[in-house]
């Protein structure tokens, strides 16, 4: 076992606990924070099951930032998408025996990494060329672009310009899963590929990544419209009553 | 009119994005409240001297108070998808007025002071510590949010700058720098009942007073009853309506409403208001307080039911957030919702045909409707989804025979605030009330040119007055904004039902 290997080694489960960890406090903080009042966006559905296809229209369509500029949505959309194909690609490295539906996706994970990259180069411009969102962009906004790119090229180039041992790869990932180490191949550009991801996994839940979970959370989506039905009472406004 | 002292957008036939003018709309913001102002809502009388700490300290436990809140800070990707909607982004192009650079005056204390990227890298995540310019920066630009929604209708995480700008505002009258319009307006109601501070005696004069117009006019002798032991409903309307233009003619339509359909209603003089201001300043308690007057009144006057008259904020609180502030509503007639629009009382008797209308008589009208903001996204009207644009359509249908929308993009729930709401119709505040007018007032140009519209129709207090105001700044005349009850009321057939 070389010291990149181990180091390595202890880097993705450091990484894993953080973002696990980090993303849990994050759910249970929110869920745990009251929503005092009834806020939904209206026209909001009346029942259970209707927010469920308003939170399915949000979070598989993007129906709210169609709605709003079809550029944002093109690029946005297309870069989740592929980012979703890509990670089932990836899946091929932590299964033995890979299952069907990812098998059968490979080829397709190839394509949206390139989409992937185009993508978000595409939402990266914006932040230069449209100056109202040049305003808002902070350095940070500009970093999280450029981390996800370079995942994407040197990903990419792990499969078109120089490969590394990809079952030496998977055997070195399924060895973190079962916690029998297994050596990771030493070529800098995957070293390059999976440190970024590393720094990904660790910002994600400290950053404004958490628009992933929060989008679930957020009342304006996620409330039914029932408050002439239902009294909503938060328990610090209960509080409120029995004084 | 007076000349103004400031240059107005031009009315083109698109809405432009207007090009970037940083600190176009940079300024002190409106009055500030004075300790008169501050003191019956529980705040300090002027800025304390630790406003720094007090105000970190407020922000926090708003945090664990609100998930919109704590939600709303985090999520934001800095898209860009809302930077276009703001209509006073749009009327003044001041990038402070973008929603998102709006909340992330807020964002970034948040982050330097609740995040641990905001705490050690400060610079890389755009945070930054609560100076004096950033306090000010806040009561000048969060006093240029109306709260209206817009922006949330247009977000993927659907985050709504208004729950960013009502903490921003209570975090402010927490350190006692507090707005004056409000303030002064919700003292008027903790003491007296109504924002206009009008007594008891001089209510029942006013109405007394129209009580005779209308018999002039009609022959008949339609009451505006006032603390009536054992009416079926109780009436609560913005106190705008028994005053103001053209809000008092919609107040004389709910009149005749009820004098047809021979329902037996009062006013409250412990509860003679509608509007609540209490959410524009984003203060639970102080909201509760003003909510809790119309149960007591209700339980008061042993009436059955609870209607609202035209007043958008209002009708917010009333549909959202009555019913968990001052509920249960309990000892009310439980057919009905508590409380009822007023268009939904008129709208189920125009279907159930208890009324006359002849519709004919507003011949002379051509008539749009400006759909408010908080009643298009933050309510409803009826059973279904989206009532709150069908119902008040369907009245006005019955009302006059010619109706024309404005364009899709400007209506329901794309609607433009009228750019008076959430507690800006204030006089000091003219500049940004007239040029955040200007959105809907392209939209309104683009008809009266296209359809010959003569009439703008609305269920809004504050619509009524900010049109009445800016309409003419535009070159449109200031009598084409009307109460959708005025309508109602002018093509009731008196006598027939009787």
């Amino acid at each position: 076992m070389s010291l990149t290997s181990i180091l390595f080694a202890s880097a993705f489960y450091f990484a894993a606990a953080v973002l696990v960890a980090g993303l849990l406090y994050r759910v249970v903080d929110y869920a745990r924070t009251p929503a005092p009042l009834k806020i939904p966006t209206t026209p909001a559905p009346t029942t259970r099951s209707g927010v469920v296809l308003r939170m399915g229209h949000e979070v598989l369509l993007f129906s709210s930032l169609f709605r709003s500029n079809k550029w944002i949505w093109l690029f946005g959309y297309a870069f989740h998408v592929a980012l979703a194909l890509v990670l089932v690609r990836h899946l091929r490295y932590f299964t033995e025996p890979v299952w069907l539906p990812v098998a059968l996706l490979q080829p397709f994970g190839i394509y949206a990494g390139m989409v992937m990259v185009a993508a978000l180069a595409m939402l990266w411009l914006r932040r230069f060329v449209v100056p109202r969102v040049r305003y808002i962009s902070a350095p940070s906004d500009h970093l999280w672009l450029l981390l996800l790119i370079l995942i994407g090229l040197s990903g990419l180039a792990l499969k078109f310009v120089a490969h590394t041992d990809v079952v030496a790869v998977k055997a070195f990932f399924l060895g973190l899963l079962y916690f029998d180490w297994q050596p990771l191949p030493g070529d800098p550009l995957l070293l390059l590929h999976l440190t970024l991801v590393l720094l990904l996994m660790i910002g994600f839940p400290f950053s404004k990544l958490l628009h992933a979970p929060g989008v679930f959370f957020s009342p304006g989506r996620n409330q039914v419209d029932n408050p002439r039905e239902r009294r909503h009472l938060a328990p610090w406004a209960a509080d409120l009553e029995n004084r | 009119m007076a000349k103004l002292d400031f240059d107005l957008p031009k009315l083109g036939p698109n809405l432009e994005i207007p090009v970037l003018q940083p600190d176009a709309m940079r300024g002190v913001g409106p009055y500030v409240a004075k300790p008169d102002h501050q003191a019956p809502l529980g705040f300090p009388g002027e800025l304390v001297d630790d406003w720094h700490d007090v105000a970190i300290a407020k922000m926090g436990e708003l945090l664990g108070k609100y998930r919109s809140f704590k939600v709303y800070l985090d999520s934001c990707v800095k898209c860009g998808a809302c930077t276009d909607k703001c209509h006073y982004f749009l009327g003044t192009g001041d990038p402070k007025n973008m929603p998102v650079a709006r909340q992330d005056l807020l964002r970034s204390v948040y982050r330097r002071h609740f995040t641990l990227a905001g705490k050690y890298f400060p610079k890389l995540v755009g945070a930054r510590d609560l100076t004096k310019e950033v306090l000010d920066d806040w009561y000048n630009y969060f006093h240029q949010c109306s709260q209206c929604r817009r922006c949330s209708v247009f977000c993927p995480y659907g985050i709504d700058t208004a729950e960013i700008s009502m903490a921003a505002r209570d975090i402010m009258d927490a350190v006692g720098k507090g707005q004056k319009y409000c303030n002064e307006i919700i003292g008027k109601v903790h003491k007296i009942g109504n924002n206009l501070g009008l007594p008891e005696p001089a209510l029942l004069d006013t109405l007394a007073g129209l009580e005779e117009d209308i018999e002039e006019e009609t022959g008949v002798a339609v009451r505006l009853p006032v603390d009536v032991h054992g009416a079926e409903v109780m009436l609560v309307t913005p106190s705008a309506d028994f005053f103001a233009e053209p809000h008092i003619d919609g107040l004389i339509g709910y009149a005749k409403v009820f004098h047809q359909a021979g329902i037996s209603w009062t006013l409250s003089s412990y509860a003679s208001e509608a509007a609540n201001f209490g959410m524009f300043i984003g203060n639970y308690e102080n909201m509760r307080k003003v909510s809790l007057r119309i149960r007591q009144a209700a339980l008061d006057l042993g009436v059955k039911r609870i209607v609202f008259g035209e007043c958008g904020h209002a009708w917010r609180v009333a549909y959202s957030f009555l019913n968990t502030l001052a509920g249960p509503f309990d000892f009310l007639d439980s057919r009905y919702p508590v409380p009822q629009h007023i268009c939904e009382v008129t709208h189920d008797l125009i279907q159930r045909g208890a009324l006359t209308l002849d519709p004919s008589v507003n011949d002379d009208k051509v008539v749009t409707f400006h759909d408010s903001c908080n009643v298009a996204r933050a309510s409803r009207m009826g059973n279904l989804p989206g009532g709150q644009f069908e119902i008040p359509r369907a009245v006005i249908r019955a009302a006059v025979n010619h109706f024309v929308d404005m364009a899709d993009e400007t209506i329901r729930d794309r609607t433009f605030c009228c750019g008076g709401g959430g507690g800006l119709l204030t006089d000091d505040l003219m500049e940004l009330r007239a040029k955040g007018a200007m959105p809907r007032m392209q939209a309104l140009q683009q008809v009266v040119e296209e359809h010959g519209v003569t009439h703008m129709a609305a269920i809004c207090a504050i619509c009524k007055s900010q049109f009445s105001k800016v309409l003419p700044m535009y070159g449109l005349p200031m009598h084409m904004i009307v109460s959708v009850h005025q309508l109602v009321g002018d093509a009731i057939q008196l006598g027939t039902k009787d």
